[in-house]
């Protein structure tokens, strides 16, 4: 027998009450909770890269470069646990060339061109153009052709180009703020709109898919810049991790309040659903909602991040509290995508049972691929760190007029 | 003189680019919003318009549909895919209600509840509801699957990208994705029967006679006389998806 088909007559026999029976297989599996996974770490770190650019807080300097490879790296790859698990891939162009008005997912197609190519692709192209012009001219070979071809042949590092450069930077970064919440609020409406199902079904969804993409990308970020840091073994800048902290401690605040707001709404509300999602929270979805997302995820860190704005123990201890911080949230922002993706799936639509999720570790839609679309966004980040580094730009030293 | 010449058609081309750019831009603003209306008017068809009514008292749970239906549409004999299938209501004396639905009802049903816990028992066969707003279609990124000018919805398999999305919109769980194809299959009323003349194979089995269908734009119609005679219901009429199956004697424990 088929292993898709053995692993479904497992399903059938762990399926408790009723559901219906094209319900026993779960449409919708991990690649699908990667998806929102990745375009939400790609809205963060976008956003704490224009916190530093519009609203001039200059003290996140060092990790704005890096917050803007991290964001178009993942990007890259945002869609590609999307396409990997359409049942037939190569088809997948049809989105983008007959799209249907009235459906989200494909207008998410368009929002998605939009925010890689004019918004982030223009953004690092105008931010690294000068750099890009003075590192071929201190290279040699095909990496000085590679920096020639990707700044387009432009040769001009006149303060007065230099200074153009910033300003169109400046206006695709305000441009970029609205498209990056566009981008995430959008996806939280592909959930958000289906009447069908009551776990999704929430005018809320988007808004709070928001706040924990950015919860979440700010996370990376501070991630990422810890573990470069202890790499190229050179000191953090600990006022820049500090306001770091600090935002993600406000913008948790908020993402906490709205996921509250959510289920207390619905317990108050009681409405036909309430049961079957009462039974669903405390039975299959208990670990990973309370435990993992809730505990983990959400109430350690902020305690601790709060604890923090008041009481700061030395450097060092600091430094290793926020990386765990970092890492339990980007867990939790993961378990929250599962929650939401799985966890809609796992009860019946007839309100009388609940179905099973398992996964293989090979195939398609195992763990290894996703493993593949978590891993490749870093190796991405990688090359685009030794191409474009941050930390060797040059133009501020040009005087800008 | 020439060169003003050239500053006009310079300018002329601006003001019919502009007037090109914006016309476009309202135009697609606009349609975008009649897609935000979607479910606002139920779209009716002028010609034939195709209902279906199921009655719940006339239905024994032989099963019969289900396996017509799969024999007739090639569906994957497994028990997880099912264009049609029958549910087996039980309400026990203390209220509980216990459903199930063993291979769809293929094999039949054998009652496993003592006689004497029963309060009522009763069988539901259940089948797309070939919505008129419906959810299904709405949501279909590439128009994939759509409702014929009568009143059916159907997929396209040859354009179906397969992400399933409208699997996860409808909201009565009567669709799923071909193992062999790797797109979404539904049931079709039978159209390829339909066209012929003849009754979709769920409809021609029933040895009862507790499905009917028809035009409902026919006021003469089977469908018509049913649902005048009857005091017909769908299922979750709160999601308003113009559901067009409609049946006789629905218990408010059927979701």
């Amino acid at each position: 027998m088929e292993p898709h088909l053995q692993n479904l007559y497992e399903v059938l026999s762990k399926v408790d009450g009723y559901v219906y029976p094209n319900e026993i297989e779960l449409n919708w599996s991990i690649l699908i909770v990667l998806y929102p996974y990745i375009t939400g770490l790609v809205a963060g770190a976008f956003i704490l890269a224009s916190l530093e650019r519009i609203f001039k807080l200059h003290i996140l300097k060092p990790t704005y470069g890096l917050a803007l490879l991290t964001a178009f790296s993942f990007m890259l790859v945002a869609t590609m646990p999307l396409i990997s698990h359409l049942g037939k891939p190569l088809r997948a162009y049809e989105i983008m060339i007959t799209p249907h008005s009235s459906s989200a997912m494909a207008i998410f197609g368009f929002v998605y061109l939009w925010y890689l190519m004019v918004v982030l692709l223009l953004e690092i192209w105008f931010d690294y153009r000068c750099d890009m012009i003075i590192w071929a001219n201190e290279t040699k070979g095909f990496k000085r052709f590679l920096y020639r071809a990707l700044s387009l042949w432009t040769t001009d590092i006149s303060p007065k180009a230099v200074a153009l450069d910033n300003k169109i930077g400046y206006i695709i970064t305000v441009i970029g703020v609205p498209s990056a919440f566009l981008l995430h609020g959008y996806v939280g409406f592909i959930f958000g709109s289906i009447k069908a199902n009551p776990w999704w079904s929430t005018v809320l969804m988007p808004v709070i898919f928001l706040f924990s993409a950015m919860v979440s990308g700010i996370a990376l970020v501070m991630f990422i810049y810890i573990i470069l840091n202890k790499i190229r073994k050179i000191s953090v800048d600990m006022a820049c991790l500090d306001t770091i902290a600090k935002y993600l401690f406000y913008i948790l605040i908020i993402d906490f309040t709205l996921e509250g707001l959510d289920q207390i709404h619905r317990i108050y509300e009681a409405e036909e659903s309430f049961e079957v999602l009462h039974m669903l929270v405390f039975g299959r979805l208990f670990f990973t909602l309370f435990i993992m997302q809730g505990l983990f995820g959400t109430v350690i860190p902020l305690i601790t991040l709060a604890i923090l704005q008041f009481y700061k123990p030395k450097v060092q201890i600091r430094k290793i509290i926020y990386f765990i911080i970092a890492t339990l949230i980007l867990i939790g922002i993961f378990f929250m995508r599962w929650n939401v993706v799985i966890g809609g799936q796992l009860f019946s639509k007839s309100f009388y049972g609940y179905t099973s999720f398992k996964i293989g570790l090979i195939g398609a839609e195992g763990y290894l691929m996703a493993a593949v679309w978590i891993i490749v966004p870093f190796l991405i980040l990688t090359f685009l760190l030794w191409l474009l580094p941050p930390w060797k730009k040059k133009e501020d030293e040009i005087q800008v007029i | 003189m020439k060169n003003n010449k050239s500053n006009l058609s310079r300018r002329d081309f601006f003001k019919n680019g502009a007037i090109i750019v914006g016309g476009i831009a309202v135009a697609s603003a606009i349609t975008t919003f009649d897609s935000v209306l979607f479910a606002l008017e139920p779209p009716k068809g002028k010609g034939k318009w195709y209902g279906i009514g199921i009655d719940i008292n006339k239905c024994i749970g032989c099963g019969k549909c289900a396996n017509a239906c799969k024999l007739e549409n090639n569906v994957p004999k497994e028990p997880f895919y099912f264009r049609s299938w029958v549910e087996q209501y039980t309400i026990k004396n203390d209220g509980t209600i216990k459903v199930e639905s063993p291979n769809g009802g293929i094999d039949g049903f054998q009652q496993s509840i003592p006689d004497e816990e029963i309060f009522k028992s009763f069988f539901v066969p259940k089948m797309c509801n070939h919505c008129a707003k419906s959810p299904c279609t709405q949501v279909c990124p590439v128009g994939a699957t759509f409702e014929t000018p009568e009143g059916i919805v159907l997929v396209d398999p040859n354009y179906c990208i397969g992400c399933r999305y409208c699997v996860q919109a409808c909201p009565y769980g009567c669709r799923y994705v071909h193992p062999d194809t790797g797109t979404v299959d539904k049931c079709t009323l039978c159209i390829h029967r339909l066209k012929k003349g003849l009754q979709p194979a769920c409809f021609e089995i029933c040895p009862t006679e507790a499905r009917i269908f028809g035009d409902l734009n026919d006021l003469e119609s089977k469908i018509n006389y049913f649902l005048k005679n009857h005091t017909c219901m769908v299922i979750k009429p709160h999601l308003n998806t113009g559901s067009k199956l409609f049946y006789n004697a629905l218990s408010s424990e059927v979701r």
